[in-house]
């Protein structure tokens, strides 16, 4: 095939999946809430149960009138959405769903830092908003944004080196290649500790502490309406997409399954990350928003050491095996 | 041979086919980031706007990110967005958000070492291109040879031949860190002293409260 059209219609593919995805996990999210706190949820938008809610909600969304406040600094505020809900579309280009050069956007020889380091520019777009705004809430989301990423990426980044010295390799389909039934018990702190601190690097609850309602009404997205609203939206729920595909790709071995036929290898990653998307929404509906000291303290105390062991387990184990 | 000459015999064998900045596509992308990357820190170190000066900041290094990709560094471009963008820019945002962020310029954040700044600068630039130039002259990547820049290639080229700098590196900033913790450390004890009457709930939740 002509290599400009091959990339082309990978490049179409990964687009197409960055706008269906998210809307299916916050269908879901509607659904799963309501049922477990004994509701029915959306039931009436497209007729059978309420499927067209997220649609209609993004009809909606463009209809409404884009304000930006008289105080704020313009041009940083507007492209905030932009900087915040780009970088998951330039992670999912990496992530491999199947065996082959064939399932995957684009194979980057140094894909754990490619994708650490794209997810961690998008909290940029967090803290422009939080600043821009001119608004004292969002100043306040905004700092809380900061201190959290500070506080999550180091273990994050510390269970990914982890699964990376197991693998030998830093490449995404070159870890999964890699992996064997038995890394699942290896590798499940760190797993645990990877996929806690993405949580909170998405701010999802119960790491919700920068948007806490309560609190600060909306944190660092309190004066964004109409579009830019919805982006920031869509960048949470596509964050919970990359999160969950990439824990799936480095820990729970990706298109590895215990049965199935070749070439059905990205069933299996659908699955998985539809089962961690599925966690993700049952800690919101059941878990108590964490204090900030609390939040703070859960980083620095217990996931960094857990990772750091994490990390000792493997070298030790890898010198071992060898 | 040191690694850098190694590189450089198998580059120089490619140079000879290949002239000094012929406008191949690559060469004109990378002159053109050059230049992006060249403006934004300009404005980054001009503009009376503070936080203006840190987003400039992550154009800056974005752009030197886009540089090292081009020269097939994928690896080091990686880290560089990794630590600096989605890092040490992420930490000075915090530091101005928590002290002094107005929207708007803020004229009494020039101080009027300008000149000097100026000066230091230029000699640093001077340095660093004389080296840079000296070092590497008219080699020229082969694109269509074995991967240079590779995280495989990256780590055994430092884990082989540059192992002493790195760990000397990683023990400066060993260090560092320390000495972070013991000023942060002092200050905290001296103001605790100095004003012993504070809110007893206020100290609590803080680290230092499990002293």
């Amino acid at each position: 095939m002509n290599d400009a059209l091959d990339v082309a219609l990978r490049l179409v593919i990964v687009f197409a999946a960055f706008l269906v995805l998210p809307l299916v996990v916050g269908q879901t999210e509607h659904k799963v809430m309501a049922h477990m706190q004994g509701r029915l949820g959306p039931m009436h938008a497209g007729g059978f149960h309420g499927w067209a809610q997220l649609v209609a909600d993004g009809v909606k969304f463009a209809q409404k009138e884009d304000v930006v406040p008289a105080a704020a600094d313009r041009r940083v505020f507007q492209l905030a959405p932009a900087i915040a809900l780009l970088p998951y579309l330039l992670v999912l280009i990496a992530i491999p769903i199947g065996p082959g050069e064939g399932a995957v956007g684009e194979v980057v020889d140094a894909g754990v830092f490619f994708v650490l380091a794209v997810m961690g520019v998008g909290v940029l777009g967090s803290l422009m908003a939080g600043w821009a705004s001119a608004n004292k809430f969002s100043l306040l989301g905004g700092l809380r944004t900061a201190a959290q990423l500070l506080a999550y990426e180091l273990p994050m980044l510390l269970a990914a080196a982890s699964v990376a010295m197991a693998a030998g390799t830093v490449s995404l389909p070159g870890i999964v290649d890699a992996f064997e039934w038995w890394w699942l018990p290896w590798q499940i702190v760190g797993a645990l500790v990877f996929f806690v601190a993405g949580l909170a690097e998405l701010q999802r609850p119960p790491f919700d502490m920068p948007v806490a309602d309560s609190e600060i009404i909306f944190g660092a997205y309190t004066e964004y309406t109409g579009l830019r609203f919805a982006l920031f939206l869509l960048a949470e729920y596509a964050g919970i997409v990359v999160l969950c595909g990439l824990t799936t790709v480095l820990f729970l071995g990706g298109w590895h399954g215990p049965w199935g036929a070749d070439g059905l290898g990205w069933v299996w990653t659908l699955l998985k990350t539809a089962v961690l998307a599925f966690v993700v929404i049952w800690l919101r509906v059941s878990y108590p928003r964490l204090r900030e000291d609390q939040l703070q303290k859960l980083a620095w105390t217990l996931l960094i050491p857990l990772a750091l062991a994490q990390i000792a387990l493997t070298g030790i184990v890898k010198v071992a095996i060898n | 041979m040191s690694p850098a000459a190694a590189t450089a015999a198998t580059a120089a064998a490619t140079a000879e086919s290949h002239g000094f900045l012929s406008p191949t596509g690559v060469e004109i992308a990378f002159l053109l980031v050059g230049l992006v990357t060249l403006g934004a820190a300009v404005i980054t170190v001009t503009t009376r706007q503070l936080v203006h000066a840190a987003l400039w900041l992550v154009v800056a290094l974005g752009g030197l990110a886009v540089e090292y990709l081009l020269l097939t560094a994928e690896f080091i471009a990686w880290v560089q967005v990794l630590i600096y963008v989605g890092s040490v820019v992420v930490l000075l945002l915090f530091g101005l958000m928590l002290t002094k962020a107005p929207i708007g310029r803020s004229p009494d954040a020039d101080s009027r070492n300008r000149p000097v700044a100026l000066a230091v600068a230029l000699l640093a630039a001077a340095a660093l291109v004389w080296v840079v130039v000296d070092a590497f002259r008219t080699t020229v990547i082969d694109l269509d040879g074995a991967a240079q820049g590779s995280t495989d290639v990256t780590g055994s080229i430092l884990f082989r031949h540059w192992v002493l700098p790195f760990e000397a590196l990683s023990v400066l900033l060993l260090a560092a860190l320390i000495g972070a913790i013991v000023l942060s450390r002092k200050k905290a004890a001296e103001d605790t002293t100095a004003s012993p009457a504070t809110d007893p709930h206020e100290d609590a939740p803080t680290p230092e409260g499990d002293r």
